[in-house]
């Protein structure tokens, strides 16, 4: 479970973020967080892994108050956190393999093991075959259906996705709500920022609409 | 303890990839890093040698126990079972006034004693010294002098004193110049190529900690990577002083030979030589502990 409990945060730049959010996502939940661009749905995200911290206010999830965790804590918190950003972090000078590989090398999976998670994770996004590429040779919609892919390797119980169809073709991005939908229904927590709401919108998930910071609709 | 053993080797894995895969950047680190252990490590070297030439040249001076020449053969006995008990010496011999009569007309000085009937010359034990302390022989000195028999104890610790003082100068000087110049050097080189390692895998780190990262995995490669290059350096140092004592052994011993005196340079033997490598080793992991702590608050 997440909570969020008024939570504001304002940059040192004085910029506001979010002001005053409050909202609770139940496990399994599906929901999508809309807005204009700048109203604060990156931020609300990065919240959640402790990337940022609140001004003020309380982030839990899972029973843990992130708001307070302590630095050293924050690694095992993003261990049971999906992240896919924006930007999608993949290591250029790292195959396919090796990039899925990695968060379970952080976690301390034995070799074996490891291999047969990287061997589902490719399948489940359809990159069976690409292992031994390198991102640089893999198609928009592909870099992100590899981050998906080490995202969820670890078999995180929240996944986060942040615009994750984003300069994709409408197929691509098809796919990519798929797949976001497929982990959500697999008992994933998934919360995804996005603009395009009609992706999302056959499978009635729960929306959050931020302007300005502000939560104007749940 | 497996899941940490295999993090290790992969740290280790990952720190030889990087190592190698950059073999110029590797190559000139490396040398500059060994060129700047080599002033330390051959410090070191020469100081063993310095202290064995110390021991060895304070070994030669002797002290003259000259008898009374009222002396009778029972305290010449009693000097002769004195010296025999006393461990500081390395050995002594005694000289009779008529061998010391010989001796000196041998020498061409007999006409130095034309007019004189009788042998002025006194019986004479000479004594060598065991150890390089004037200090303790100072107390030897005192403490013979005392003996019933003995009119006069000859000894040059002056000498002795100068010379001891000279080599404690040479070798902490040596020791103070290597470490005062070798080990800044290495520590700048470590924090160069660490600082440049960190910088070129800005972006794993950053990922690394969005994945979950701890930062001791983080840093885990970086400190093999230190130990790896440190260890290459203290080889590089090792060759360098090896190389240097072989090329310096004959043109030194002329020198001493000039003087008279036995200098010998000594390679570093398998233990100076582990040692060597080990402490290089350690510096390197200590080095990249303290950058690595440093630049990677950047991220």
């Amino acid at each position: 479970m997440i909570i969020f409990d008024s939570v504001t945060k304002r940059y040192p730049n004085g910029c506001m973020a979010l002001d005053e959010v409050s909202f609770r996502v139940e496990p399994d939940e599906l929901v999508v967080i809309s807005g204009h661009t700048g109203a604060g749905k990156s931020t609300l995200l990065k919240l959640i892994p402790a990337i940022e911290r609140p001004t003020s206010g309380m982030v839990q999830i899972n029973e843990q108050n992130v708001s307070r965790m302590p630095k050293r804590a924050v690694p095992y918190l993003r261990r049971n956190i999906g992240l896919v950003m924006q930007e999608n972090h993949l290591l250029p000078d790292r195959s396919v393999y090796d990039n899925i590989l990695l968060p379970l090398i952080i976690n301390g999976h034995p070799q074996k093991e490891a291999a047969k998670r990287v061997g589902a994770a490719l399948d489940l996004v359809g990159l069976s075959g690409r292992e031994k590429d390198f991102p640089t040779g893999l198609s928009g919609g592909e870099q992100r259906r590899l981050a998906i892919a080490r995202a969820s390797v670890n078999r995180p119980s929240v996944l986060i996705a942040d615009d994750p169809t984003a300069h994709l073709s409408p197929a691509y991005a098809s796919e990519i709500a798929g797949i976001l939908r497929s982990f959500n229904s697999a008992g994933v927590t998934v919360l995804v920022a996005t603009h395009d709401i009609a992706l999302f919108g056959h499978w009635s998930p729960r929306q959050i609409v931020l302007d300005h910071g502000r939560l104007v609709e749940q | 303890m497996r899941n940490w053993l295999t993090l290790h080797l992969r740290a280790f894995a990952y720190a030889l990839r990087r190592l190698f895969g950059q073999p110029f950047g590797t190559l000139l680190s490396v040398l500059v890093m060994g060129a700047a252990l080599t002033l330390p490590a051959g410090g070191y070297i020469l100081r063993n040698d310095i202290a064995t030439l110390m021991h060895g040249m304070s070994s030669k001076p002797e002290i003259s126990l000259f008898l009374d020449n009222e002396a009778d053969s029972a305290q010449a006995d009693a000097i002769r079972r004195g010296l025999q008990d006393e461990p500081q010496l390395a050995s002594f011999r005694f000289v009779s006034r008529d061998e010391a009569l010989k001796q000196l007309k041998g020498s061409g000085l007999g006409d130095v004693l034309g007019g004189i009937d009788t042998n002025p010359l006194p019986d004479t034990f000479i004594v060598t010294l065991r150890g390089n302390d004037p200090k303790r022989f100072e107390a030897l000195l005192a403490k013979m002098q005392s003996w019933p028999g003995v009119v006069h104890v000859k000894y040059d610790s002056a000498w002795v004193k100068r010379l001891a003082a000279l080599f404690e100068l040479a070798r902490v000087t040596a020791l103070g110049l290597s470490v005062l110049l070798g080990l800044p050097l290495l520590a700048v080189t470590l924090n160069t190529a660490v600082r440049l390692q960190i910088l070129a895998q800005k972006d794993e780190i950053e990922v690394s900690r969005l994945l979950g990262a701890t930062n001791r995995f983080i840093r885990r490669p970086f400190y093999w990577f230190g130990v790896l290059q440190g260890t290459l350096s203290g080889l590089v140092a090792l060759a360098a002083v090896w190389a240097g004592t072989h090329a310096l052994a004959i043109p030194v011993v002329k020198v001493g030979e000039t003087y008279g005196i036995k200098i010998a340079l000594s390679s570093p033997n398998w233990k100076e030589s582990l040692a060597i490598v080990a402490i290089a080793a350690a510096l390197g992991w200590l080095g990249t502990a303290v950058s690595v702590r440093r630049h990677l608050g950047w991220f």
